[in-house]
């Protein structure tokens, strides 16, 4: 495909941690490939600002191909920018066009604080798993791999929830900032096997009541999460995470301790 | 320094058995009197703290992103391999210890890879317990392919997601142990320094990332699962925040670094477009399989649109030059001559700094004789990810390919246990230099990060603090402590105040780069290290007086952290060509263009079996070897041919 140069005006948010207020910042992007990936842009302007002796913009990255869920930031108003399925490391800026105006912002949700710029605290996210996203298997002890069989349809429809990089996308798109989706996919990826049976109950009570000690918000499902999601990671696990927390809200016996958030 | 493999003797299938027997342990009530700092959480790591963990012991676990679950062993796409012969195909461990010690090029230790082929099975049954979604059959029982030309179908996978979900996996076990409060989890925080005491390793310097204070953390032992170097080629297929940093300390510190010039270029990934290009995306082997690799024959006819080239222009030349293998040449090969037909000129596509460097991998055939749904159901995704990328549909224009960096099987030195030759030093995964030899086989990483964590580690760990006993207490106070937490902060403070800044690190980094790739690279000779081992010190010279961070070094400061990772990768490129240099030989992923026979690497036995261990003087330009002499008592070293 033929390549084609670029002139960009950007609008940066700047923060210099959670106490800071911020703003945004203008700074121009000049002959930008259209071959180049959206943080290769970041990349040549803050080369730039470096040589001009300024602070370059900070944003979190990592693998850069998609599967990591280190990146991620609001581009015009849309997680991740404007192309579906796709990452932010993974835009390209043949998605742009010459003399656009790009607003960036960081993931805006009270449970994402924000570190600096664009880069923000996803810790809680690590906080939801702690709870309980696991199945408790010592190591060593495991049973032969084949003695229990798994149908090929539970199997596929786990690995479609297990999908889920961790980015946080969901929560940033959410009006509610809800952290329902990304919950939902790991409950529905361990309660659809055979091996997660045993702690299936308590993982989603524990897991939810995680989320909302984080101060994520409910899900009253207006489905911006789906649309967000760089890995297509389905809405439909957020109804059966609810049905799987009535079948353990009717047995539970035990209450569930909430934790700090800083814990 | 002295090299004890510390391998056990005897036949080679009861040798692990045999070692674990003899071993010391450590009683269940006595291990949380124990602190263990594991640096890492990828497979190796992940896995090695979790076990730990719920053994007992006090774990510390450290990573540089912001979640154990980003580490890099994310990215891995194919698959895991293991000795289950669950498709009846005559797989066995003692075939798949074969396989690997072959593929090595005859350059590991045969004790190690036989652990490696044992302890393959465990590992999948410990991966399905804990709900990895692995492929599977109609039945209901756990799918395989080949992968990576293997004989036999042993290769494990979950989509293209096999790293994922095996890190998932260790992450998720990892943060049941967080919860239960045996291990502490330190995100954003970067390793810069190792704490010797006494001659132990007794801890490590940290800077935490989001506010950049500089810490020390002192344990009885420290485990190193860092992964690997191939950053050092600035180009990689590797995340970009991965570094030598953590290894490379650790040879400051007097932990040998072995094969450092062992690097594997993967031959399918999409080429650079332009020289903003910060990584390189690799592309599942698995294509080669259906894709046709050539280039124009005349190189008129780079520049023309490949539809445009008749048949009888192509040149199609792994299928001429390797007709038994064709595409399926293996990786090193596959590599090689991609290298060799873009230097004579007949690379095509967007030409960077000057040059073509890509060739074609053409789906047309394919397509015609399979129909283009069967192929959409077999590289749909990869497909898709082409385009996204290049903006070219593979459907319609032949894939453009180039090789990339891709796994560094040269590491830290390790004996049988995983010990350094710092004692109370360990290292995991593709941080040491264990098991792979001069070439890594698909699908073997993952298979070797998972056997170091989970079961090989928790037992060597323990058999250490349970000869060591009780260590004597250090005190953060102590000068072994202080001079190196000085140390950091005073390494900090020159690159953040150099002489006389220019440039960002990144511009220093490229240029590196750039003479590693093309002069200790794919293909190797002697006039082009000694070129790199005058320009590196140079450069690196250059570096250290033109380097200019903007910021502050007590805050979250990427071009800090980015600077640090480049310095020591400068002292990493001069040994790499250095240990490149002594080995007049050619073997696996190492080619030294002096010792080919029709073009075909020339392995010398004779002079060069052993380990390259090299020891730190304190001169970058002058380190010390030591050799590990390797033997081969079962698989009798050949020669691979592919003619
Ligand atoms: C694109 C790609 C595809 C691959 N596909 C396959 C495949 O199909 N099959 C296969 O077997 N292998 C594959 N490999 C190789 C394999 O994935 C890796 O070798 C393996 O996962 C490495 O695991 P590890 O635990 O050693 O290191 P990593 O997963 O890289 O983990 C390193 C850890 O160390 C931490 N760390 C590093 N430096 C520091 C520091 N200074 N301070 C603090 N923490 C630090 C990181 O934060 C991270 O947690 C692939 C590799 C790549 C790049
Ligand atoms: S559900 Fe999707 S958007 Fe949310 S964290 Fe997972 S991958 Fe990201
Ligand atoms: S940087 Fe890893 S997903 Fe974008």
């Amino acid at each position: 495909m033929s390549e084609e140069l670029l002139n960009l005006t950007l609008h940066v948010w700047r923060q210099n941690g959670a106490n800071d207020a911020g703003r945004f910042e203008t700074h121009q992007a000049s002959d930008i490939s259209t071959h180049m990936s959206f943080l290769e842009m970041l990349d040549v302007v803050n080369e730039e600002l470096i040589e001009k002796g300024e602070q370059p913009i900070a944003f979190d990255y990592d693998c850069r191909e998609g599967i990591c869920g280190t990146c991620g930031m609001v581009i015009n108003g849309m997680a991740h920018g404007p192309q579906k399925l796709t990452t932010t490391c993974q835009l390209h800026m043949r998605q742009f066009n010459d003399g656009d105006e790009i607003w960036l912002e960081p993931w805006r949700a009270s449970g994402f604080p924000v570190i600096k710029d664009l880069v923000v605290d996803r810790s809680a996210l690590d906080r939801i798993i702690q709870a309980g996203g696991y199945i408790s298997i010592r190591t060593g002890s495991a049973s032969e791999a084949n003695e229990l069989p798994v149908a090929k349809e539970d199997a596929d429809k786990a690995m479609d929830a297990a999908e889920c990089i961790g980015c946080g996308a969901c929560v940033a798109a959410c009006p509610n900032a809800s952290a329902s989706l990304f919950t939902a996919a790991k409950i529905a990826h361990l309660s659809l096997l055979p091996q997660g049976q045993a702690e299936r109950r308590d993982r989603a009570r524990k897991m939810v009541a995680q989320m909302d000690a984080e101060g994520f918000g409910g899900c009253t499902n207006h489905g911006e999460c789906e649309a967000a999601c760089p890995k297509g990671v389905s809405l439909r696990w957020i109804a059966r995470m609810n049905r799987e927390l009535v079948r353990a809200m009717v047995k539970a016996d035990t209450p569930i301790q909430r934790r700090d958030r800083a814990s | 320094m002295e090299l004890r493999s510390n391998e056990p003797t005897g036949p080679i299938e009861h040798r692990w058995e045999k070692h674990k027997e003899a071993s010391k342990l450590v009683a269940p009530a006595n291990r949380r009197k124990y602190n263990i700092i594991v640096v890492g959480s990828g497979l190796a790591g992940g896995a090695a703290a979790a076990s730990l963990g719920e053994m007992g012991y006090n774990v510390q676990c450290f990573c540089y992103q912001d979640s154990a679950r980003r580490a890099h062993s994310i990215a891995a796409q194919g698959g895991i391999n293991a000795a289950k012969n669950y498709q009846n195909d005559g797989d066995s461990v003692y075939r798949l210890f074969y396989d690997t010690v072959k593929g090595g090029d005859f350059r590991s230790r045969e004790s190690n890879v036989y652990r490696l082929a044992e302890l393959s099975v465990n590992i999948i049954d410990q991966a399905v317990a804990q709900g990895v979604p692995f492929a599977r059959e109609y039945g209901g029982l756990l799918a395989n392919r080949s992968f990576g030309g293997a004989q036999v179908s042993r290769t494990f996978y979950a989509r293209g997601q096999t790293g994922q979900q095996l890190l998932l996996g260790a992450y998720q076990a990892l943060s049941r142990q967080i919860e239960a409060g045996t291990v502490q989890m330190h995100t954003r925080t970067e390793m810069l320094d190792l704490i010797v005491h006494e001659g132990r390793a007794r801890g490590i310097v940290t800077r935490c990332m989001k506010t950049g204070k500089i810490g020390a953390h002192i344990a009885d032992m420290v485990v190193l699962c860092t992964g690997g170097y191939g950053n050092v080629f600035y180009l990689s297929t590797n995340a970009k925040g991965c570094n030598v940093t953590a290894a490379w300390r650790a040879h400051r510190h007097g932990a040998a670094f072995a094969n450092p010039c062992y690097t594997q270029i993967h031959p399918t990934c999409i080429p650079q477009a332009g020289s903003y290009q910060s990584k390189l995306t690799l592309m599942s082997e698995s294509l080669r399989n259906d894709g046709r690799v050539w280039v124009p024959r005349k190189t008129e006819d780079v520049t023309k649109r490949p539809e445009d080239i008749p048949e009888a222009d192509r040149y199609y030349y792994l299928e001429e030059r390797y007709p038994a293998f064709g595409n399926l040449v293996p990786r090193d090969v596959a590599s090689r001559n991609a290298l060799y037909v873009c230097n004579e000129g007949l690379g095509v596509g967007p030409e960077v700094d000057g040059e073509r460097r890509a060739v074609y991998l053409d789906f047309a055939d394919a397509i015609n004789r399979l129909g283009e749904q069967t192929i959409r159901e077999r590289y749909g995704n990869l497909f898709e990810m082409y385009e996204r990328i290049t903006g070219d549909s593979p459907y319609d224009t032949p894939m453009r390919i180039y090789p990339a960096t891709h796994y560094t099987m040269g590491g830290l030195w390790v004996d049988y246990n995983l010990q350094t030759t710092i004692p109370g030093l360990f290292a995991g995964g593709e941080a040491n230099f264990s098991d792979h030899g001069a070439n890594r086989l698909g699908a073997s990483a993952l298979m070797q990060g998972l056997a170091d964590g989970y079961f090989v580690l928790p037992f060597t760990v323990g058999n250490y603090l349970g000869e060591v006993r009780t260590l004597p207490p250090l005190a953060e106070d102590h000068p072994d402590v202080k001079q190196a937490v000085a140390g950091v902060s005073e390494r900090i403070r020159k690159l953040m105040n150099a002489p006389d800044p220019k440039y960002p690190p990144e511009h220093f980094h490229r240029l590196l780069g750039k003479i590693i790739w093309t002069k200790c690279g794919m293909s190797r000779n002697k006039a082009g290290l000694e070129e790199a081992l005058l320009e590196i010190p140079r450069l690196r010279d250059q570096f250290w007086r033109e380097v200019k961070i903007t910021g502050e070094g007590e805050e979250l400061n990427q071009t800090l952290e980015r600077a640090g990772r480049i310095a020591d990768f400068f002292e990493l490129g001069e040994l790499m060509c250095l240990d490149a240099l002594e080995r007049e030989e050619s073997c696996g992923g190492h080619f030294r263009e002096e010792h080919e026979e029709n073009g075909e690497a020339l392995r010398d036995d004779e002079n060069f079996s052993y380990v390259a261990a090299w020891e730190w003087t304190g001169n970058p330009a002058e380190p010390r070897l030591h050799k590990e002499p390797l033997s081969f008592e079962y698989v009798k070293p050949s020669k691979r041919s592919y003619k």
